[in-house]
């Protein structure tokens, strides 16, 4: 899953990293095919180059030896909302149908069944980065046809309702579970574009909360290569704080 | 003019209970030592504003100390929930009014800025927008478009802990800057706390370090590994272990209440919290150097 999800950064994208496993996947990709991916983290440092692997976005690692250092404000405004940010690399409670994510709350807001963390900067991330892209395990109750809360959008009820509010972002596209990969169609839907080995398409269909559809063109994903597993597992995770998961 | 005093006087002094009180830093140097000294002086009703609660708040909020907690982030970073915090509201005895982060920077950069709101292009989730009537939107009178706006946060007191201040309160910062020198801006009474007290020279070698001008600060409070388990950048390491450690600990009230016992109010300062984790911590938290070059100002 963290590996698949480190695949789909290009070298040289500027990505806004999240906590948690896209943290892994970023500087899995930095350490693989991406060397010039640049790393910008929400506290506010850009250009990082962690020499280990932050438990937290807003560790001193991610500081000594960065290109820049600018305020909160200053990242979200000047980075992200001007437009500076290729990929936004997030996770979520929830992921509906059409690529929205809920980080907030199951059941109704204001007397919340279970209350997560909030948005932190995924409600801005996700409608400004160019492309945006979510790890998450595939499990069915992560993945219902409706998010309680929309944290953050994908493309709404539709494509066509993401475009008419004009955002700059082109939306979610591609959600990494450890069965597959799913992606939108044309009309924003999330649809099965790829297995990992040994995973079978009705495993997934299982753990959807929709009537999932499969691509016409379903590939199934390289298996992981003894590097990339080298480097997360000796590297980037030895004590498998974020890998106890997987 | 001095404004050195201790941290204790400076709690007393200008944290009133119900106050809106900002203590600042994204990660980087939470002054958990004044949260810890405001817990011990009883302070109740309190609005507790930040972007990431973070453990600090948790600590405060068990304490009694928390009416409401304003922020947009409520999770133990990097490792998981906000226990306490998230179980009252769960139960509905916390109040609480939530934002992005950039909504809620945003909302801290019009009150350090003095405008009415803040503006944000659209983002379409809409859910925290209705849910929040405090998030707005106006029509861009340049391009007819609508804009998000948030009103300016202003905190009866900012707590804001920097690596090395002179007496009368001019701060140098580096490392993650947060919003350090916007919560300073927005309140209404600053609180300084430093690792080092310097002279007034060693600041004007390096004003463009100066994020916090001393005649918005109030008091200057001289708290050495004021920000453990948080850090100081170049000054110790992240407590991560005790980050992990907190998500048992506040697992169970009781737990939490025997650790506010022993480090909080069995402990009289933060030097003595700072013995009292003892010479394994210390090692562990040491962090070695690696100094910037440095720049020429130029004599003029």
């Amino acid at each position: 899953m963290t590996i698949n999800a480190s695949r789909l950064l290009r070298d040289g994208d500027v990505v806004f990293v999240g906590v948690g496993l896209p943290n892994l996947a970023c500087n899995l990709a930095r350490r693989t095919h991406a060397p010039n991916l640049l790393m910008i983290y929400e506290a506010g440092v850009i250009g990082a180059q962690p020499s280990r692997l932050p438990l937290s976005i807003g560790d001193p690692t991610l500081v000594s030896g960065a290109t820049a250092v600018c305020s909160m404000y200053d990242v979200f405004a000047f980075y992200l909302q001007r437009g500076n940010v290729d990929v936004g690399f997030m996770g979520g409670a929830q992921i509906d149908r059409f690529g929205n994510i809920n980080a907030t709350v199951i059941g109704d807001y204001f007397h919340p069944k279970v209350r997560l963390p909030g948005s932190g900067g995924s409600k801005e991330i996700a409608a400004w980065a160019n492309r945006c892209y979510i790890i998450t395990p595939h499990q069915k109750r992560r993945f219902p046809a409706k998010v309680d809360f929309c944290t953050s959008v994908g493309f709404l009820n539709g494509r066509a309702e993401r475009d008419a509010f004009g955002l700059r972002g082109g939306g979610t596209q591609a959600v990494v579970t450890d069965i597959g990969i799913m992606q939108p169609d044309q009309s924003g839907e999330l649809v099965l574009t790829g297995l990992h080995p040994a995973r079978t398409v009705e495993e997934a269909k299982a753990n959807t909360g929709w009537e999932l559809k499969v691509a016409a063109d379903l590939h199934i994903t390289q298996p992981p290569s003894d590097e990339e597993l080298r480097i997360l597992r000796e590297d980037l995770d030895p004590t498998g704080i974020y890998l106890k998961g997987e | 003019m001095s404004k050195l005093i201790t941290l204790q006087e400076a709690i007393s002094e200008y944290v009133k209970n119900g106050d809106l009180v900002y203590a600042a830093g994204f990660t980087h140097l939470i002054p958990f030592a004044a949260g810890h000294e405001i817990i011990r002086q009883g302070l109740k009703d309190l609005t507790l504003a930040r972007a990431t609660p973070d453990l600090i708040y948790d600590m405060m909020v068990a304490a009694g100390c928390a009416r409401k907690v304003i922020f947009s982030y409520m999770g133990n970073p990097g490792v998981g929930s906000l226990r306490f915090v998230r179980s009252e509201i769960e139960a509905g005895r916390l109040e609480w009014e939530e934002y992005s982060h950039f909504g809620m920077i945003s909302s801290l950069q019009a009150g350090a800025t003095g405008l009415p709101f803040m503006p944000m292009n659209l983002t379409a989730a809409v859910d925290l927008e209705k849910v929040n009537p405090l998030y707005r939107s106006v029509i861009d009178p340049y391009s007819g478009m609508q804009v998000v706006v948030v009103p300016p946060l202003k905190p009866d007191v900012a707590i804001v802990h920097v690596q090395r201040a002179d007496a009368e309160g001019n701060a140098h910062i580096w490392g993650i800057i947060g919003e350090q020198k916007e919560a300073a801006f927005a309140a209404q009474s600053v609180i300084l706390t430093c690792e080092e007290i310097v002279d007034e020279s060693v600041i004007r070698s390096d004003p463009n370090r100066t994020l916090i001008p001393s005649f918005i600060v109030d008091a200057v409070c001289l708290v050495p590994y004021c920000s453990h388990p948080s850090y100081t950048q170049g000054y110790y390491d992240r407590d991560n272990a005790f980050y992990l450690q907190w998500d048992e600990i506040s697992k169970s009230s009781e737990a939490i209440k025997a650790w506010l016992d022993e480090w909080v109010y069995g402990v009289r300062d933060r030097a003595e919290y700072w013995q009292k984790l003892g010479a394994e911590v210390h090692e562990r938290l040491k962090v070695s150097s690696r100094p910037s070059a440095t720049v020429d100002y130029g004599n003029y």
